[in-house]
């Protein structure tokens, strides 16, 4: 049985290069159909979402096994002075479980491009970038060793900053698609030195051959009794993800992000490319329970991104942004849960979240469709009557996030808040809680003012066609189902998880404790903007300061700003001196010395062809006399043979 | 006639080597002080001559040696080499000179200056 599997997993390869192929067949030969482009695109995503399918069902039936045993398939790619690097694919279930998400929702979202996507001039060019990312982040999941991760990890940047910057015409999405690229530049640059660093330490990038290196050396290293260079590596790792997964301080360009095409947003901002950091940690998880101190911050670092991100969304009025700060929220969630031991928490979390952020991305494309490119969610209203398909699976995601039961994110919300108080974490825990009461409110206050507040006469909203409604319809399926796998062992770690397995019993206290946090928060909303017992303009009129604050992000790009004004350029300005009157007044200063030397010597060429055969001729006599008489002279002059030493 | 005891003649090495001398420094002179580049090229024929006679003088009275029952003739050989050279090096000179000479209606090597600094 497992053999057979075996067999089936080493197909895996194809789930990348289809895509791929589709790109490529976009790129150099149906660019200018518009209708064949795109109708590549989609079969080779549908095929490959059919093969992950397989694969999946294929893990699933392997049951515990294959945790042990992945489905490893690697071929040689580079061998150069004992670095050896492989490519190929690994099956597990955390894998086969990325497969699926990301092959479902890459297919969703590019059969709604049809529609959203509809008379946009660079047709073809979309569809060939949504076909690289969707090979790239299929081949980041696959990996097998280190550096294949990362050149996937930073071909999905690419694709990240093409999308972004789709319509480049603008200057707002040009600059955003910057922004995105270069901030998480900035912890690439970490993690490459991770790689570097354990490279030089283990000889090998290799994830199993690694886990089994750093075990055999910790216990070595136990005796000798320092594990600080495992703490550095771990942390160096950790910074692709923090710029990666937008994590507290390097979220910044995640909002910006929202420049792009929606189709865009939900797929790689939402769904897909953001979480690749925390798909990063929990590939490396062996690395980083080995470092408790790097735990201990992944989890802080997530915390503090969930409750900052959430409390900047209550203050947002564009839907897109409300919905990135709440991704900026739930990433925040799936890393502390790593942080606190909720390694398939986690996992169980990124994949419902990726189901009900797509619907929600995509149901705000349909809205910010039928509103004409109308962000502000004050200005919509009454959409709930107008668009009902777009209405209602909007209102499954909210639902979801806010972890009402029995939606998906209720389940894994609560195995991570269960987890991080069980682990001892009840600071996290109380966080986290506090989170689910936020997410709760202002997702509900953006249901609530955009689909039920009262209509705008000024709009003629409109439900959208069938190629946008269809893909709502089946990610709101997945929303509403898509937590109810855990439910045979209560668990979700039943089919990911790090370790030993261990059945937990559903805590059903604790699990109460929140849907309290979630409704709450609904009620809170429904109070102040649909019963209106509670004006939110006194609100802001008595804590003036706080909304400001929040409306302004905390003002962290400001005071980025400033430092790039401030010390950046300050430091610019000594280094321009310095450049200047040193470095290229050395340059400078050689030139002046070559050409006026050269000014001077050139007398000698005088083009006379005698005066230049006469010196020849001399200096044959004095080489001559010199070689023929003058051992004992020149000898004479080496100071060295006058001391008698070297003869 | 035995020509082994052709050493033992009055003229020996010495007086072919004094020619070879004075032909060199006469081809020297030549290629100094002569405005004419034709006859700066015939001083440098006078120059190769000299080394010419040195080639066969060394050959007939240092090198004067036997294999089986063959002079070695090396210094002959290398005397007809250099003519060789020679005849193409003045084939290319006057090439040259009448290229020059047509360019410039000048045969004054003082002329000849347009590569200076």
């Amino acid at each position: 049985m497992f053999k057979e599997m075996h067999d089936l997993f080493q197909w895996a390869w194809l789930i990348p290069i289809l895509p791929f192929l589709s790109f490529l067949l976009i790129a150099f030969v149906t660019k200018r159909s518009k209708g064949l482009s795109s109708t590549v695109s989609i079969l080779a995503i549908l095929t490959a979402l059919g093969i992950a399918i397989s694969i999946g069902i294929g893990v699933i039936q392997s049951g515990a096994e294959i945790v042990e045993n992945p489905a490893i398939v690697n071929v040689n790619w580079l061998n150069i002075m004992g670095l050896k690097i492989n490519f190929g694919t690994v099956i597990d279930p955390l894998s086969a479980m990325m497969l699926f998400v990301v092959t479902l929702v890459a297919s969703m979202v590019q059969i709604y491009s049809l529609g959203y996507m509809h008379g946009d001039k660079g047709w073809s060019r979309y569809y060939a970038y949504q076909s690289l990312f969707a090979s790239a982040m299929l081949g980041m999941v696959l990996a097998t060793n280190l550096l294949q991760l990362f050149i996937f990890w930073e071909l999905v940047g690419l694709c990240s900053y093409l999308l972004i910057g789709f319509w480049f015409f603008k200057v707002s999405a040009r600059e955003a698609a910057k922004k995105a690229f270069i901030t998480t530049r900035v912890g690439d640059f970490g993690l490459l030195l991770g790689i570097l660093f354990l490279y030089h330490r283990f000889g090998t990038l290799d994830f199993v051959a690694l886990s089994a290196a750093l075990s055999t050396n910790l216990q070595n290293v136990a005796v000798a009794g320092t594990v600080g260079y495992v703490t550095v590596m771990a942390f160096l790792v950790f910074m692709g993800p923090l710029g990666k997964s937008g994590q507290f301080p390097l979220h910044v360009w995640l909002p910006d992000a929202m420049e792009g095409p929606t189709p865009v947003s939900a797929l790689i901002h939402a769904a897909t490319m953001v979480v690749a950091g925390v798909y990063l940690v929990a590939r490396m998880y062996f690395l980083f329970d080995a470092s408790p101190a790097v735990l201990q911050f992944i989890a802080g670092v997530g915390a503090f991104t969930a409750i900052f991100a959430a409390s900047i969304a209550i203050a947002q009025d564009d839907i897109k942004r409300i919905l990135a700060y709440s991704t900026l929220s739930q990433l925040g969630y799936m890393m502390f849960a790593l942080g606190v031991g909720s390694y398939s928490g986690s996992m169980f979390h990124l994949m419902t979240h990726a189901f009900f952020k797509a619907l929600m991305f995509l149901g705000a494309g349909s809205v910010i469709h039928a509103m004409h490119e109308k962000q502000n969610i004050w200005d919509m209203g009454g959409l709930w009557k107008k668009m009902p398909i777009t209405g209602w699976t909007f209102f499954i995601g909210v639902l979801a996030i806010s972890g009402v039961p029995p939606f998906a994110g209720f389940w894994s919300k609560d195995e991570i808040l269960a987890n991080a108080l069980l682990n001892g974490h009840p600071v996290i825990y109380a966080v986290g809680l506090f989170t689910a009461f936020l997410t709760a409110f202002y997702m509900s206050r953006l249901f609530f003012v955009a689909f039920m507040g009262p209509e705008k006469p000024e709009n003629h909203p409109h439900e959208s066609p069938w190629a946008m409604t269809i893909p709502l319809i089946i990610l709101a399926f997945f929303s509403v189902v898509g937590g109810l796998v855990a439910l045979p062992e209560h668990n979700f770690a039943f089919f990911v998880h790090y370790g030993e397995f261990e059945a937990e019993a559903m805590h059903w206290g604790l699990a109460g404790i929140s849907v309290i946090a979630g409704l709450l928060g609904i009620g809170l909303a429904y109070t102040i903007y649909v019963k209106k017992t509670i004006a939110a303009e006194n609100i802001v009129a008595r804590f003036p300061s706080v909304y400001k604050v929040l409306q302004n992000k905390y003002y962290v790009d400001e005071f980025y700003l400033w430092i790039i004004h401030n010390i950046m350029d300050g430091v610019a300005k000594i280094l321009y001196w310095f450049d200047i009157f040193v470095i290229d007044g050395i340059i400078n200063g050689i030139a002046f010395i070559t050409r006026g030397s050269a000014k001077t010597l050139r007398r000698t060429s005088t083009g006379q062809l005698q005066t230049y055969a006469m010196v020849f001729f001399f200096a044959v006599v004095v080489l001559y006399l010199v070689f023929a008489f003058g051992e004992g002279q020149l000898q004479a002059l080496n100071p060295l043979a006058t001391l008698g030493g070297v003869k | 006639m035995n020509l082994s005891n052709l050493s033992n003649l009055s003229v020996g090495l010495s007086t072919y080597l004094l020619v070879g001398a004075m032909l060199f420094c006469l081809g020297l002179y030549g290629v100094f002080a002569k405005k004419n580049i034709v006859a700066i090229l015939m001083s440098i024929e006078l120059m190769l001559n000299a080394v010419n006679i040195n080639f066969v003088a060394f050959n007939r009275f240092i090198w004067n040696q036997k294999i089986d029952i063959h002079y070695v003739l090396t210094g002959h050989v290398a005397a007809l080499f250099v003519i060789v050279v020679a005849a193409a090096e003045v084939a290319v000179g006057l090439a040259l000179v009448i290229a020059i000479y047509r360019n410039r209606q000048s045969t004054n090597v003082d002329e000849f200056n347009w590569l200076k600094w």
